[in-house]
């Protein structure tokens, strides 16, 4: 074992700029150990109370071809011990504490965190430390996680019909990259799964130079830093990982529809889906852009589709939209409105077309621009009321290739985006042409009904 | 999409927070208790961390005070609140919210309405006076109403299919037979049509007052500036409110509910008595349902019907504390073909716990667990600190009885555990099965 230093120490870079108008912000600190592990540190005083989170830069989209659900897999799987902390010892150590503690796997990451209190910090680094190589995997334990992972995935998707869709669209608006298979993985597939499987995967993506370690609350971040040295900075560095190539997209040439008919559905309701850049794949400015016109769109009782289907047409139960820039791959954009009772879907859905060709045509008010930029920043005010959302925040911009400082500029980026440049993203990547329609529907009724 | 190890179930019947516990270290986050010049009081933490403003409130007297044919009453108001207040119309209202930076939400539970809003510390003044004129002069507009109401409908159209809602309704009214809090809260397709503006502003005029109301306030501003924010938002309200009394409810237990229907999972709740806050035995019985089916993987639900037999995704429950009702619930879900099985191991895990009673450092452990979870939970936000005092001052709870708490918690023993397991469990539970085949044991439905 090598025993690291700080090989480089970043520049204590503020947060969040908007705040300093009124207090100072947090300082952010960021480091590098020698063995590649990433360190970033966000004090938050208020309360004796720190929320620590390792990512790792792996996640479903990085499963085996035929072996889907492999990295949530292993998640569950990362629970169940080391030599040196056989398994229960970090729940009961983390249950004892009154802290929390879960994990999550994303197509991208995979995090495991606890909420503790400060002084038990390191120990918390050391486990997480020594299950980052040291995972001991009993057979026996295999097949009832395995039970564990298929009842999961019927409760999250296969007993819900809007969730059964959502899988269906996601695998027919990603032709190509692995967006399109679910992170829970196909239930033929997670039957499959075994052992070996998990632990090649571990071997592979679980090493310091693939984490990031990122702690918010009651801390010195020095004091932090030699705890991670100590803890950490123990586990041999990994082999280099290739780079994170995906297969890519081809051009969306067609525009296509996935309809699901449940007898549980009663009212009708659809998604209109784009494959969109993503903040770290955008041109610079788009992916703003592409926040604010999904924020025009659809953010509070004075958005576009509030006013114009709820207020005015009163034709929809529900209507929104999201733009998810956050992935290391593709972004996604997409278009959801239920009907009311006693309205067409096919009129619902010519309504909100409608407002979208409007944006393409006409473009936005500087009123509604400044009331949604307004919002952005108060936003990135509020969010620091909340350390587990800092944490978070920190996590995935660092590990989708952005930096601490992109962090701060973040809402002097969203400041710089013009009328135009919305009704431009609007033009290019919202094209009737291309998108993939989600329909859920009631048993046997046929859309235009 | 992101997927988690662990998971809250969707029980029907959703523990509420038990809040109060010790506080082992404080010191960072000191509460205090004030009086604003206008004689209110209100839980306070000064945070100068952050440069916001943010205030929780309660006024006791919820759902269960909707008239019965009005039901839906409480939560219809909760969403008109921000729709226009004193001269400012819908719009206007919104527009102003923006230009004021003020954040805020109303909600309905059974036993209190409940407000909460967040302001920029800059701009506190003027955004104070907004929220003041939401909570003493809300216009109830008819078109408003009309719109709002329309979503509830939708909402209930868009659920009239499904079995969950369908059992939900059941299972409230098997559980409270015809109390108020067997009512469906949103109201229903029959009584919402009827609620008028009238019936909105007589429901607000009894619902706010000084006399009913708690405050919990945190932010970047001190006691006198706090207090004078105080009287703003709540000093004009009537002294007190004229709420109708809400009886004892009597929980039926035993009693067998099941939904047939083709699902690839069956899931199970389970109702058993409950033990009220007041009860000498209330600790002992926080501390069992907890060790039994609290949401860690070492409760001993977790560990026998998922760890050891890989049954379910998961096991949770605990008690819930009602004004006027107690319960202990117990839910998961499981293959339909499990379903027998994993009842089964559940009923065996209690037999187990009330028999034996609990091992030792599981007990131990579980006290532990209660006592560091109150600041990892109730202090970690400015959000979580407001409603916390609330809750306290919902309970009737001093500000500093946290301390009491840890005391009470730390001297549960073995003995009390076997003792209150013996009590809560010796009654047969109700059940709510809901899944392929789900048969009803007898007919005791009602």
């Amino acid at each position: 074992m090598n025993r690291p230093t700080i090989a480089l120490v970043a520049a204590l870079v503020t947060a969040l700029p908007v705040a300093a108008q009124e207090s100072p912000p947090p300082s952010v600190s960021h480091y590098t150990l020698d063995n590649g592990l990433e360190l970033v540190v966000i004090p938050d005083r208020r309360a004796p109370v720190v929320t620590h989170m390792v990512w790792y830069r792996t996640g479903g989209a990085d499963d085996r071809v035929g072996q889907s659900g492999v990295a949530h897999f292993l998640e569950h799987l990362m629970f169940k011990g080391t030599a040196k902390y056989p398994a229960g010892t970090l729940e009961s150590t983390v249950n004892e504490l009154g802290g929390q503690l879960n994990a999550f796997t994303t197509a991208d990451v995979t995090v495991y965190f606890e909420t503790v209190p400060p002084d038990a910090l390191g120990q918390m680094m050391d486990i997480e430390a020594d299950r980052m190589r040291n995972l001991v995997l009993p057979k026996e334990v295999i097949d009832a996680e395995r039970s564990v992972v298929l009842d999961e995935r019927r409760q999250r998707v296969e007993s819900q019909p809007g969730s059964i869709l959502a899988e269906q669209v996601s695998a027919t608006l990603f032709q190509n990259h692995p967006y399109r298979i679910p992170v829970i993985g196909w239930a033929h597939e997670i039957e499959t799964l075994s052992r070996e499987g998990a632990l090649s995967f571990y071997d592979q993506h679980y090493a310091p130079n693939n984490a990031l370690v990122v702690v918010a609350g009651d801390v010195d971040a020095e004091a932090v830093r030699q705890m991670a040295e100590e803890t950490y900075g123990n586990v041999e560095r990994g082999p280099e990982l290739p780079p994170r190539a995906r297969p890519k997209e081809p051009p969306a040439q067609a525009s296509r529809t996935v309809t699901l008919r449940d007898a549980r559905v009663s009212l009708p309701s659809f998604t209109r889906n784009w494959v969109v850049p993503s903040y770290r794949q955008a041109e610079p400015g788009e992916a703003e852009a592409l926040d604010v016109l999904s924020a025009i769109l659809s953010d509070g009782p004075q958005s576009r589709l509030y006013q114009a289907l709820v207020v005015e047409a009163g034709i929809a139960a529900q209507a929104r939209t999201s733009y998810d820039g956050g992935a290391f791959d593709y972004g996604r954009f997409v278009l959801y409105g239920a009907a009311r009772p006693g309205t067409t879907l096919d009129a619902l859905e010519a309504a909100i077309d409608a407002e979208v060709d409007d944006i393409i045509a006409n473009g936005i008010s500087e009123t509604e621009l400044n009331r949604v930029k307004t919002r952005f920043i108060r936003s990135t005010i509020f969010a620091q009321d909340d350390q587990v959302s800092m944490a978070q925040t920190y996590g995935l911009w660092l590990t989708t290739d952005r930096s601490i400082a992109d962090v701060a500029e973040w809402p002097d980026r969203i400041r710089a985006v013009t009328a135009d440049d919305v009704k431009a993203v609007a033009a290019k990547y919202l094209r009737p042409a291309t998108a993939v329609t989600g329909y859920l529907l009631p048993l046997a009724e046929e859309k235009n009904q | 999409m992101i997927t988690t190890i662990r998971r809250v179930l969707p029980a029907l019947l959703a523990p509420l927070m038990l809040l109060g516990f010790a506080l082992p270290s404080q010191a960072d986050v000191a509460f205090k208790s004030i009086t604003s010049p206008g004689g209110i009081t209100a839980g306070m933490v000064e945070d100068y961390m952050v440069p916001i403003v943010t205030i929780a409130f309660a006024f006791q007297g919820g759902a269960a005070q909707d008239p019965d044919d009005k039901v839906g009453l409480a939560a219809l108001m909760s969403s008109l609140l921000d729709e226009g207040a004193g001269d400012l119309a819908s719009n206007a209202f919104q527009t102003r919210l923006d230009d004021v930076g003020l954040e805020m939400g109303f909600s309905a539970n059974f036993d209190s309405f409940t407000g909460f809003a967040r302001m920029l510390a800059d701009q506190r003044e003027d955004a104070t006076e907004l929220l003041a004129l939401a909570v003493n002069e809300p216009r109830f507009d008819q078109p408003a109403i009309d719109r709002m109401r329309a979503q509830v409908l939708a909402g209930l159209a868009s659920r009239s299919q499904d079995p969950g809602y369908a059992a939900g309704r059941m299972w409230n009214e098997a559980l409270f037979g015809n109390h108020p809090y067997a009512r469906p809260q949103e109201g229903t397709a029959t009584s919402l049509p009827g609620i008028t503006a009238d019936d909105l502003r007589q429901f607000h005029k009894a619902l706010f007052a000084r006399g009913n109301l708690k405050i919990g306030i945190v932010g970047a501003l001190d006691e006198e500036a706090a207090g004078k924010m105080i009287d703003a938002i709540f000093g004009a309200l009537p002294a007190e409110p004229q709420l109708s009394e809400i009886p004892p409810a009597k929980l039926s237990f035993g009693q067998n509910v099941a939904v047939d229907y083709p699902l690839p999972q069956t899931s199970i709740n389970l109702a058993y008595p409950g033990i009220r806050e007041s009860d000498p035995d209330f600790f002992a019985a926080y501390v069992m349902s907890e060790m039994l089916a609290g949401d860690s993987l070492l409760s001993e639900l977790n560990r026998e019907v998922r760890e050891k037999r890989g049954l379910s995704y998961g096991v949770s429950g605990g008690l819930v504390n009602l004004d006027q009702a107690d319960a202990l619930t117990i839910g998961t879900s499981t293959r339909p073909d499990q379903s027998v099985e994993a009842i089964e191991v559940i009923k065996a895990t209690i037999a187990k716990m009330t028999e034996d009673g609990p091992d030792p450092a599981a007990l131990e452990r579980t006290k532990r667990y209660l006592v560091g979870a109150y600041p990892i939970n109730q202090l970690r936000s400015s959000v979580a600190i407001a409603t916390t005092m609330v809750v306290q001052q919902l309970l009737g709870l001093p500000i500093d009885y946290v301390e009491e708490r840890q005391k009470q918690i730390e001297a549960v023993t073995g003995e009390d555990i076997k003792r209150v397991a013996q009590r809560i469990f010796s009654t047969e539970p109700s059940l709510l099965q809901v899944g392929p085949g789900a048969e009803q044991a007898e007919a005791t439905t009602p």
